[in-house]
């Protein structure tokens, strides 16, 4: 997707590699496994500290999951940096996957959203913005330069979740490249 | 089946990519799985290298022991059926498994036919030895390609011939006139639309992952390096000496499998790796890869 768009890519394993890198995108998967990944390269505190500077994240189904503050069926640990409570396989298992079309305040209405083995978020801190919702529902969330999606952008050809997030990591490769 | 259809299942296997598959027999060895990374568990009655011991018949796990293991992770839990058997299928669907392995490793129920995959909303990942097989098994509709290697052995060969035929099989078709694909989707037994179509993308329409033989970090790192783009790990892990240290030695080799320094890192402190056999002293009545039509 980001090579679609004319963005360069490269994939972080170690936190040398994340410091190459004006935004950082936390792809789907098994939220589990890459909890285990990220723990076991000490990658927790890099990440906490590139939010910190300011550089943007944006988190896409398990993604979504290591971003939330808390996170239920099972709790497991995360990065703490969205104020969301998140429920994981929230809609079932494998069978209970679904595409559908969701609401969204991004111009260019509705937005095709590819949910596999979803997490669902249960609750929402005042700060977090929706961006779009399905029947009421939160499905993709920012909150200042953190934007956390329950469904797989990347799946379909509608750029605008990530074109969003780049706008953001353009923002602060500008900003740092004035001399200060 | 609706392109939503294979969206969602393809979907998945795209998830998964990176990681490692690994065969449990019992929720416990699920649970050791899914702590040492494994990003979806691979339920079964008996691990391959013990079907090849054993003999006789191998069927579907019992589904008192699939649901043990998905009661007890919270990643992907697949299930393998006899190829043809599409009745053992249906009731895994009706169990909520995740994926389907209509597996070579089991006893085959139909010695002509695979499963009809489309019929079915929850995804399949089928063996190939070669693109012909690969397209075969895509357009009865798997979301999903492995290797078949020549499981329970320990031995990579298999594995890496297979995946190296599957990628020698796809850089030739890219090469080829438009007006020779239908005489190569001839020679390779494959469906037109889809010879058609890896000879335009070069690659498989869905992802590709190894499986068959895998016993150590360094053989997860070379098919990564050949190209997979995921493992599956049968009887290499709960047959060594430490189940737990091998699954995550391989699961390290398989993330860092560009640098060899991780890999030698997940090399070490390693107890003995699964006792491997000579390919080429089984006969042809004992290999499992020949099963598959």
């Amino acid at each position: 997707m980001l090579r679609r768009i004319g963005i360069e890519a490269i994939e972080v394993r170690r936190a040398d590699e994340l410091a190459q890198v004006d935004g950082l995108i936390l792809p789907g998967g098994e939220s589990t496994t890459m909890v285990k990944f990220l723990t076991g390269e000490n990658l927790l505190e890099p990440i906490r500290q590139f939010a910190g500077e300011g550089k943007p994240i944006f988190g896409t189904c398990a993604g979504a999951i290591l971003l939330a503050r808390e996170v239920t069926n099972p709790p497991q640990l995360s990065l703490g940096l969205l104020d969301v409570s998140i429920e994981r396989n929230g809609y079932g298992r494998q069978l209970d996957s679904h595409i559908a079309e969701v609401a969204t305040s991004l111009a260019g209405g509705a937005m095709e959203a590819v949910f596999i083995r979803a997490p669902r978020f249960t609750s929402l801190a005042a700060e977090v913005e929706t961006l779009a919702s399905i029947k009421g529902e939160p499905v993709f969330v920012r909150q200042g330069k953190i934007f956390a999606a329950t469904f797989h952008p990347e799946l379909t050809d509608d750029e605008r979740a990530h074109r969003l997030f780049i706008e953001q990591a353009l923002k602060h490769q500008q900003q740092s490249a004035v001399p200060s | 089946m609706t392109d939503n259809s294979i969206r969602l299942k393809t979907g998945l296997a795209e998830m998964l990519k990176g990681g490692v598959i690994m065969d449990v027999t019992n929720a416990e060895q699920a649970k050791i799985a899914e702590d040492a990374g494994a990003v979806a568990v691979m339920a079964l009655e008996r691990v391959p290298a013990d079907i090849r011991r054993d003999g006789g018949v191998a069927r579907m796990a019992s589904p008192k022991k699939i649901r043990e293991i998905m009661a007890v992770v919270s990643i992907p839990v697949m299930a393998k059926v006899r190829i043809g058997h599409f009745a053992e299928a249906q009731v895994l669907e009706a169990l909520g498994v995740d994926f389907i392995d209509e597996s070579e490793v089991l006893t085959p129920a139909d010695e002509e036919h695979h499963v009809d995959k489309h019929q079915f909303k929850v995804p399949f990942v089928c063996g190939a030895r070669n693109l012909g097989e690969a397209l075969r098994r895509i357009g009865e509709g798997a979301a999903m390609i492995r290797t078949k290697g020549e499981a329970g052995s320990g031995n990579i060969v298999e594995a890496v011939r297979h995946l190296r035929q599957i990628s020698h099989d796809i850089k030739r078709l890219t090469i080829l006139g438009a007006e020779e694909l239908m005489a190569e989707a001839k020679n390779l037994g494959a469906p037109y639309e889809l010879v058609r179509m890896v000879a335009k993308d070069g690659k498989l329409p869905v992802p590709n992952f190894a499986a068959g033989g895998i016993a150590t970090p360094a053989d997860a790192s070379l098919c990564m390096q050949l190209g997979a783009e995921t493992v599956f790990v049968g009887s290499g892990i709960f047959k060594s000496s430490d189940p737990a240290a091998r699954a995550r030695a391989i699961v390290k080799a398989t993330t860092h499998y560009q640098n060899p320094l991780m890999v030698l890192e997940a090399s070490e402190e390693l107890g003995e790796a699964m006792p491997g056999l000579d390919i080429a002293k089984l006969p042809e009545s004992e290999l499992l890869q020949t099963r598959g039509w």
